[in-house]
């Protein structure tokens, strides 16, 4: 790690470097904005919200609440663990799927050569292209034809198909994997499984792992309110659905509502710091040298 | 195997068909282990994405008001688009401008910063990676602008302005057409450090420490030589599928846009044809012309991604 920093280091100017400084910090310090002020909101006590002219910091900051929020949230019709299971299955469900199917599929579009690849390549490109919302209801009939109206197949198994796993995927391991080293695994006698698993995606961790934040983050926010689209019964919905029932109280919510918005933010960002710290740390392992 | 895999480069001969046919059913023979692993995915995504699109280019040559079945109406939709719709037309132009805007600028913040944060030490880029990514990542934050930008005398900006003395009457930021596209632009370029970032940030950890050793040794003097010399290069396939990422985002913007400036901006000066097509989806149920409008922007979009693969190809 330490050798790789000296290296980056050959072709920079110390007056330049300043500069970076400078621009990167007042960026940081403008794009902080919403955590500051979500934070601040769920900090302040219900007549400082409605306070006129509005304060964006909390004068008397206060827990309260939260504590209000876990006290609705346990008198709640169906157990609100079962929504954060639910919430945990989808996620965890979509991503793996995602994850594991995009890049059998993009391991093969990269580093194969077979008829009809082409065709996939550009279908999977333009399909990026076409807008989502017209193809609501395509989508409803086709649940409803498969039958997985009110069961979370319907928010899951769609999410295995995302386009933006195999795309992403394909471009790290055409970049990243040598074709030698997946000649040599070959001559070793490796199975192509093998390779997929055992070489190709160790090296492109960097991908995959970015791939886990995109995913974690759309289906962990319930897209385009697909719980109330397919889901209709209550022990079947996301947690964050639940919240929103919470918050839909009216306006004397207020402050229980920028609390949700706190433990809802709160899950991405931490599966966003394990992810980006383990990216690091592979960089420095991986050991792959040119042909 | 192993031999077919690497080299089954298929011969282009010109002879007949049923030969050709031969060639490929052998070469999809040969290549048996290639469609195992294409085939998980391509099953869901042909299920939920390819046949849905194609149903809704179908339906763009429809009425569908989705209680009755769809009844067969040729290019009607199309027609009606550009001789009678004005709203739509001022949404083109509204979707031009915004997207000719803030798709190059977000394209290159992102790129920008990801590139200077990825010098910096580890534990210190996650932290920028995560504050520049905030605020795509929390749903609603943007909708502290609705704050800022409040018509009255007690938002932010507002109070600042006339409290300085700048302004000595409030200004309706998001109700007035001077001001309101510039705002939208500018809330959407502050959120725009999304998937692109996170990819560029992963592309460019990817990049292999020799390169630019070999690039110091063949005297690359500055940074600006390297990044455009080692690093662009190398990133091209990334930057293919940022470039396809931002030109998605910037045509076919709506949400914050609505939010920002209301479910009917004052003279449509925030209006785009993704609105325009939500509009009619959802709330007037008319599929067929939804779909016909989904149908058009996709083919800008298909457009403006080709010119842009032109550029890219010129890089280093």
């Amino acid at each position: 790690m330490k050798l790789r920093i000296s290296n980056r280091r050959l072709a920079r100017s110390v007056g330049g470097d300043i500069l970076v400084f400078i621009v990167i910090f007042a960026m940081a310090a403008f794009m902080s904005l919403p955590f500051v002020y979500t934070i601040s909101q769920a900090l302040k006590p219900l007549n400082e919200i409605f306070l006129f002219p509005p304060q964006f910091f909390p004068r008397h900051p206060t827990l309260d609440n939260f504590s209000d929020l876990f006290l609705l949230m346990a008198q709640s019709w169906v157990p609100i663990t079962r929504y954060l299971f639910n919430s945990l299955l989808i996620v965890l469900g979509g991503s793996a799927g995602n994850v594991i199917f995009g890049s059998l599929c993009a391991y093969a579009l990269a580093k194969h050569d077979f008829p009809g690849k082409n065709l996939i390549n550009s279908a999977i490109l333009l399909s990026l292209m076409f807008a989502g919302a017209v193809l609501v209801i395509p989508h409803y009939l086709t649940m409803a034809y498969l039958s997985w109206i009110d069961s979370l197949a319907a928010i899951i198994i769609p999410a295995w198909g995302g386009t933006l796993g195999v795309f992403l995927m394909r471009n790290f391991i055409e970049h990243m994997v040598h074709d030698s080293l997946i000649e040599a695994s070959r001559i070793d006698g490796a199975s192509e499984f093998k390779i997929w698993w055992r070489v190709v995606m160790p090296i492109v961790k960097p991908a995959w792992l970015t791939l886990i934040i995109l995913n974690f983050q759309t289906l962990w926010g319930d897209p385009g309110g697909q719980s109330t689209l397919f889901l209709y019964r209550e022990e079947l919905k996301p947690l964050p659905y639940a919240l929103s029932q919470i918050i839909g109280g009216g306006v004397g919510r207020a402050g229980v509502s920028a609390a949700v918005t706190v433990i809802l933010m709160v899950v991405p960002i931490t599966i966003f710091i394990i992810n980006q710290s383990q990216i690091v740390q592979t960089m420095g392992t991986s050991g792959i040298t040119g042909e | 195997m192993s031999s077919a895999l690497s080299t089954s480069k298929r011969p282009i001969r010109r002879t007949s068909v049923t030969n050709r046919i031969n060639e490929t059913w052998k070469a999809m023979k040969a290549n048996a282990i290639s469609y195992l692993f294409v085939a998980p995915f391509l099953l869901v995504f042909s299920v939920f994405v390819i046949i849905p699109i194609l149903l809704s280019v179908v339906l763009s040559f429809t009425y569908f008001n989705m209680v009755q079945p769809p009844t067969w109406v040729g290019f009607q939709n199309y027609l009606t688009l550009f001789l009678e719709d004005e709203v739509f037309l001022i949404a083109v132009k509204n979707t031009f401008f915004f997207a000719a805007i803030t798709g190059p600028l977000s394209y290159m913040m992102c790129f920008v910063f990801a590139w200077l944060i990825n010098e910096l030490s580890p534990k210190l880029r996650t932290v920028l990676t995560l504050l520049f990514y905030a605020p795509s990542i929390s749903a609603n934050a943007f909708l502290i602008w609705t704050v800022m930008f409040s018509g009255d005398a007690y938002g932010y900006v507002n109070g600042i302005l006339l409290y300085w003395g700048i302004l000595d009457k409030p200004i309706l930021w998001l109700q007035d057409p001077t001001w309101m596209m510039p705002i939208v632009i500018m809330v959407v370029l502050w959120m725009s450090l999304g998937v692109s970032f996170l990819t560029f940030i992963a592309g460019l950890q990817g990049i292999d420490v020799m390169y630019y050793e070999a690039g110091a040794i063949d005297g690359v003097g500055n940074r600006w030589q390297e990044l455009w010399y080692i690093t662009l290069p190398l990133m091209k396939n990334h930057l293919m599928f940022g470039a396809i990422i931002t030109i998605t985002n910037s045509f076919a913007a709506a949400g914050q846009l609505q939010a920002l400036t209301g479910d009917t901006p004052t003279d449509w000066a925030t209006w785009t044809i993704m609105q325009h097509l939500n509009d009619y989806g959802y709330v007037r149920y008319e599929m067929g012309y939804a779909s016909a409008m989904a149908v058009l922007l996709f083919l800008t979009m298909v457009g403006v991604q080709r010119i842009v693969q032109r550029l890219l190809r010129k890089i280093g």
